[in-house]
């Protein structure tokens, strides 16, 4: 397992270290001073880090804020490099069983209002996130189910205690959404408050947001890693059209878009810039998920889901796909490449779908529509209104059934009521659905497959998997994890197909090569405090002029 | 009492034209409108006969035939490929040719639907008066103070996309345009003295409205309706292309654009070209065809 697991982290960072292009991504000396602009392809929909799930939050917003821990910035393709962020020294091991954490503060940090930052920040941040009071939401509580109570003894020192050892908590408290929070803030202006303002202690300091414009920060000058933040401040212009972001790094009004362009993009700007661009590129913790609705017929019937999932050639998809859409790798449940993922070699024996005679497949699957009556099944695909990957996988998946015979349309909505219909209309018959995590988290990510799990829009029960997953998340033993993920995977894939997967994303990221000290990660939300980002003056000089 | 016989002599009435040579002189009447009508019945036979001009199913993906220019032949064989292939390697020739389906499908039922709505409300609105007409045409206002796109836009983002929702949003704001230009001339015919006898005669005010003032505000009518072809097929277009029309995979000239201006401008400039030559010319061909109907049916302008 820890071979695997070296492998796996070997494997990521050299994926992510790929440059392509001229340019170069290798440290030098890194340089103070200077404003970076970011694109980014969203408006803000709040500032609460611990309601929203956009990069459009994260990616203007993260700067202003510290986290308990957080991914290693100067690692972040591992997906087991933790380090502590407000914390001191390194992660603390668990004691009591695995049950109880104990973490020492920093002292002297401060928030952009003055106040100091104590262990009761701490507890009053993870108190939101657990254990929301009624009314008050907390998007992935969900995650935090291990958690048994938060102790703040004394003003350095906050204590987790567990309910059971879990591997996850670690993974857990490290998501970059869990924005620590002034303990003053909330007692005196409510949880709703930070949906509206902003009162951080991280690398940058907010200055303003114009809304549908901007966010502009500054550099904090209390900021307690030493040496950092390099940039003076930093600007997050709002551009939802990809080609403007595209134009905009272009013609040199932007320096870098983090979420990622498509394979054509790339290759446009390269061809077209030269060494004055560089590219880094990973596997994305990102997956489109094809979410059959239950209560509606014929989808109830697990041949026919079955049936719909055989008849996609996820390989070919791959090869083309990838030359279009920011999709590429093939994979099961969990993150590709992660030691508790199954592996290709044990997707193509044992899962539906994924076996390499796309044609028996196909045969398969008519024979199976066939003795569920529904050989000529017609239906309509539900899905988002953005292009990337969404509206091209939709399309690809539609040509995929329409060969074995079904007749299907497409129902595209923005995203607002997309969303709408997946959770409260509920009136689709299959939808496309994503599944975008931060911190790499296999176990944690995989809720998404569970009925009870708040984010499956598939609309049934399973015992089963509800204990299988139980079970999964109880299990410190890795061998243990591996059999019952494995199980749980077959289960959902295979017995159920209650959902299946399209294609994994693979994140590109093409952006000027005077940009430097940002690495890629497996996640568009992770890695974007800029802290580490520096820009070479001379090279943007010599790019831009001035 | 005899009567002379009368021997009434008469000219030999000319031949009848043929539709060759009606065409021809209609030709050299109204140039542009004979250009513009050969452009509808392009588009025309292209729609009818789609299922055999076309030379590939226009939904087939074909990834082997990604992005291959014009004129190339398929990397599977057995295809030539006109106009090249797409991103997900269709035949673009075969997508402009179902396109004009579907941008005739949407404007000639949004149009028809649209305008016959409008003449049925304009001579209504201008046959009864009073508070109908004062009520009628306030609603009129309101409808006609949106431009065209923002209230087809609105309509798109209460009842949703699709084909029907399209022609749903670009109906509903061409009933009042239509019914306002009607109104006007309906207000004239309204007076005449045959109306006048018709309500003496106690015939309904549905058959007055239908058999004797609509037939004579037929002019404004048709102008309208030509008008609006060409409009409905741009509404469609720019619809599609702001993904809030026709969805993938249905062929259609402003969803085939939308796919391809982005992101294939430069590295593949073909597929966003061919879709934006197919609107450009089939709004341009309506547009003509539609001055030269109004050419023919104004007075005015056929006397000069």
């Amino acid at each position: 397992m820890k071979s695997r697991l070296t492998r796996f982290a070997a494997s990521v960072v050299l994926g992510s270290a790929l440059a392509v292009g001229a340019g170069s991504i290798s440290a030098s000396a890194q340089e103070y001073g200077g404003e970076l602009r970011l694109v980014v392809g969203s408006d803000i929909p709040s500032y609460d880090g611990h309601i929203e799930s956009t990069f459009g939050m994260i990616h203007p917003i993260r700067p202003f804020y510290s986290l308990l821990i957080r991914v290693n910035p100067d690692n972040p393709s591992s997906p087991t490099d933790f380090v502590c962020d407000l914390c001191v020294g390194d992660l603390p091991k668990p004691t009591n069983d695995g049950k109880t954490y104990t973490f020492k503060i920093r002292t002297g940090v401060t928030f952009q209002d003055g106040t100091p930052l104590t262990s009761a920040d701490v507890k009053a941040t993870f108190d939101k996130l657990a254990f929301p009071p009624e009314g008050i939401a907390s998007n992935r509580k969900a995650y935090f189910k291990m958690i048994d109570s938060v102790e703040a003894p004394d003003p350095e020192t906050v204590v987790f205690n567990l309910k059971f050892a879990s591997g996850t908590f670690i993974p857990t408290i490290a998501m970059p959404f869990n924005f620590v929070y002034s303990k003053k803030d909330l007692d005196e202006h409510g949880y709703t408050w930070h949906q509206t303002h902003i009162n951080g202690s991280g690398p940058f300091q907010f200055v303003e947001h114009v809304q549908g414009s901007h966010v502009t920060g500054k550099k904090n000058p209390n900021y307690y890693h030493e040496g950092m933040p390099y940039l003076d401040g930093f600007t997050s212009l709002i551009a939802p059209k990809m080609s403007v972001r595209l134009q905009a790094i272009r013609g040199g009004q932007a320096d870098i878009e983090f979420r990622g362009f498509p394979p054509k993009a790339r290759d446009d700007l390269v061809s077209a810039l030269g060494d004055q661009i560089t590219v880094q590129e990973s596997d994305w913790n990102c997956v489109l998920i094809v979410t059959p609705n239950h209560k509606v017929k014929p989808f109830d019937d697990p041949r026919v889901r079955q049936a719909l999932s055989l008849a996609i050639d996820r390989y070919q998809g791959s090869e083309y796909l990838s030359k279009i859409a920011i999709v590429k790798t093939v994979g099961g449940i969990g993150f590709p490449g992660h030691p508790i993922s199954s592996t290709p070699e044990y997707l193509e024996k044992n899962i539906i779908g994924y076996g390499r005679d796309i044609e028996a497949n196909r045969e398969k699957a008519k024979a199976l529509l066939k003795e569920a009556g529904h050989e000529n099944l017609k239906f309509t695909l539900h899905n988002r209104g953005v292009d990337q990957p969404y509206k091209i996988v939709g399309t690809w998946l539609i040509d995929q059934w329409r060969r074995i015979g079904l007749d299907v349309e497409q129902w595209v909505q923005p995203s607002t009521p997309f969303y709408a219909t997946l959770r409260k209309q509920k009136d689709f018959e299959i939808s496309l659905d994503f599944n975008c995590q931060a911190v790499v988290n296999p176990i944690a990510d995989i809720s998404k497959f569970l009925p009870s799990g708040g984010a499956n829009y598939s609309d049934f029960e399973d015992a089963e998997l509800e204990k299988l997953y139980a079970d999964l998340l109880e299990t410190g033993d890795e061998g243990k994890q591996r059999e019952l993920f494995a199980a749980y995977e077959k289960r959902v894939l295979n017995d159920l197909a209650s959902q299946f997967i399209t294609l994994w994303w693979y994140k590109i990221n093409p952006y000027r090569s005077y940009v430097k000290g940002w690495k890629i990660a497996p996640s568009h939300y992770l890695n974007q405090s800029l802290e580490n980002i520096w820009i070479d003056a001379a090279e943007r000089k010599k790019q831009l002029g001035g | 009492m005899t009567y002379p016989e009368i021997t009434i002599e008469t000219d030999e009435l000319p031949p009848r034209k043929t539709i060759l040579q009606r065409s021809l002189s209609l030709a050299r009447k109204q140039p542009l409108g004979f250009a513009g009508g050969l452009v509808v019945l392009a588009m025309l036979f292209m729609g009818i006969f789609a299922p055999w001009l076309a030379p590939f199913d226009p939904e087939q993906a074909n990834f082997a035939d990604m992005l291959v220019p014009p004129g190339s032949t398929s990397e599977m064989g057995g295809g030539f490929f006109l106009l090249g292939t797409d991103q997900f390697g269709r035949d673009l020739f075969s997508r402009i040719i179902y396109g004009a389906r579907t941008a005739l499908l949407v404007g000639f039922t949004a149009a028809i639907v649209g305008s016959c709505s409008g003449l049925a409300l304009g001579v209504a609105s201008a046959y009864f008066g009073g508070y109908f007409d004062l009520i009628l045409q306030r609603i009129i206002d309101v409808f006609m103070a949106f431009p065209l796109i923002i209230m087809a836009l609105a309509i798109v983002a209460i009842f949703g996309t699709g084909t029907d929702k399209v022609i749903m949003a670009i109906t509903i704001p061409f009933i009042p345009r239509c019914a306002r230009v009607v109104r006007s001339s309906a207000l004239a015919v309204r007076e005449m003295p045959y109306v006048d006898a018709a309500r003496s005669i106690g015939y309904s005010s549905a058959r007055i409205i239908f058999r004797h003032i609509a037939p004579n505000v037929v002019a404004p009518f048709l102008i309208m309706l030509t008008a609006f072809l060409g409009e409905a097929i741009l509404l469609e277009a720019s619809l599609s292309y702001l993904g809030l029309g026709v969805q993938e995979p249905t062929p259609a000239w402003g969803l085939m654009l939308q796919g391809g201006a982005e992101e294939y401008a430069e590295s593949a400039i073909w597929v966003p070209i061919f879709p934006g030559l197919a609107i450009t010319v089939a709004v341009f061909g309506f547009n003509l065809f539609g001055d030269a109907v109004r050419d023919a049916l104004d007075p005015r302008l056929r006397s000069q």
